[in-house]
């Protein structure tokens, strides 16, 4: 039930992000920082969620199957692969390590 | 007029099927990292900008908390206030528009709009993108929600390790110049040596910090990070 709460407050603050947009007078946003933080914090972050969801089980730093979808996925995107093809792989390659023994 | 023959509607057809897609990948990992049915689906229809929404789940999923979660969602979407403003000048809704305008703003429909260089043919390719993406997305949603929930142990199936690639994958058209390459090993440097240190959820958000320094006080182009994670132009570049 927590859970939901959180879920509508994302949503609600991510369709308020975009309408600003729209209403915030163009002079307002208009300035090159605003811009450059926002691509900044978007790389940064798909970063981060990479790095956590390859490593971390909760606070523990480990090495399992992941790191093997980590690479599989960096591979196929080198060879230009779709979006969801990429997925597949990276689904793959983790079940294919876990047969093969690794944790 | 033909709306088929137009090129920034032919663009947004073939980008909405192409995003649409793979949102299976999100209804299916969202089931699987704990959420219902009902809260993936609410995540699509209303939150509605795949980064954000596979931040969202990640989060959770790694065991953050909520409020965790709510933040790196929204950080992410800041993006889109600026996608929202480019909008505003390029499509110029007006009325209850702007509010429907608004709701499909993301990546792939500015990016649409923004490669077209007749107003009319602008206002087609957001339009046609936004909408297009917007319906798909939320159908392949539910077909990947209810894939997800039959499939059982997920790690079994490695859909731990989709989850890898999936952050990758949209992450990896950003990457396409030494700063932003920079910027994403760093907050991944930053966010492993944090991990031991602090809560689930928080490694990312001060990760976010960071960049956003990097973003405050540096230099860098002013685009960077901006790119949408399909490219609707990239096909025709490769014809030419």
């Amino acid at each position: 039930m927590n859970l939901w709460f959180w879920i509508l407050l994302a949503c609600a603050l991510a369709f308020l992000t975009k309408l600003a947009g729209y209403l915030v007078p163009a002079r307002w946003m208009d300035n090159p920082r605003m811009s450059r933080v926002a691509g900044t914090l978007t790389i940064g972050l798909l970063a981060s969620l990479t790095a956590v969801n390859t490593f971390a089980s909760g606070q523990q730093l480990v090495l399992d199957a992941r790191i093997v979808a980590l690479a599989a996925a960096a591979v196929a995107l080198l060879l230009r692969a779709p979006f969801l093809v990429v997925v597949v792989i990276g689904a793959a390659a983790a079940a294919l390590a876990r047969l093969a023994g690794m944790p | 007029m033909n709306y088929l023959q137009s090129p920034a509607v032919r663009v947004g057809l073939s980008i909405a099927v192409a995003t649409g897609l793979y949102g299976i990948s999100f209804g299916a990992l969202s089931v699987s990292s704990g959420f219902d049915i009902w809260q993936t689906i609410a995540l699509s229809l209303l939150l509605f900008s795949g980064g954000s929404q596979f931040a969202f789940i990640g989060v959770v999923g790694g065991g953050g908390t909520g409020a965790a979660a709510m933040t790196a969602a929204s950080l992410l979407g800041i993006r889109n206030a600026v996608y929202g403003m480019q909008m505003s000048a390029l499509v110029r809704p007006t009325g209850w528009r702007k509010l429907v305008a608004a709701q499909v703003t993301i990546d792939e429909s500015a990016a649409t709009a923004s490669g077209q260089t007749e107003p009319i043919e602008r206002r087609r390719g957001f339009w046609t993108a936004g909408i297009g993406v917007f319906v798909l997305w939320n159908v392949f949603t539910v077909v990947g929600a209810l894939v997800g929930g039959a499939l059982g142990d997920p790690a079994q199936w490695g859909l731990d390790g989709a989850a890898v690639a999936a952050f990758l994958g949209l992450l990896w058209p950003r990457l396409r110049a030494k700063e932003p390459a920079a910027i994403a090993v760093i907050c991944a440097l930053v966010t492993v040596v944090a991990v031991p240190f602090v809560a689930p959820g928080l490694p990312i958000l001060i990760a976010a910090a960071v960049a956003g320094a990097v973003g405050w006080f540096g230099h860098g182009r002013m685009d960077q990070g901006l790119e949408p994670d399909v490219d609707p132009y990239v096909e025709e570049e490769s014809d030419r």
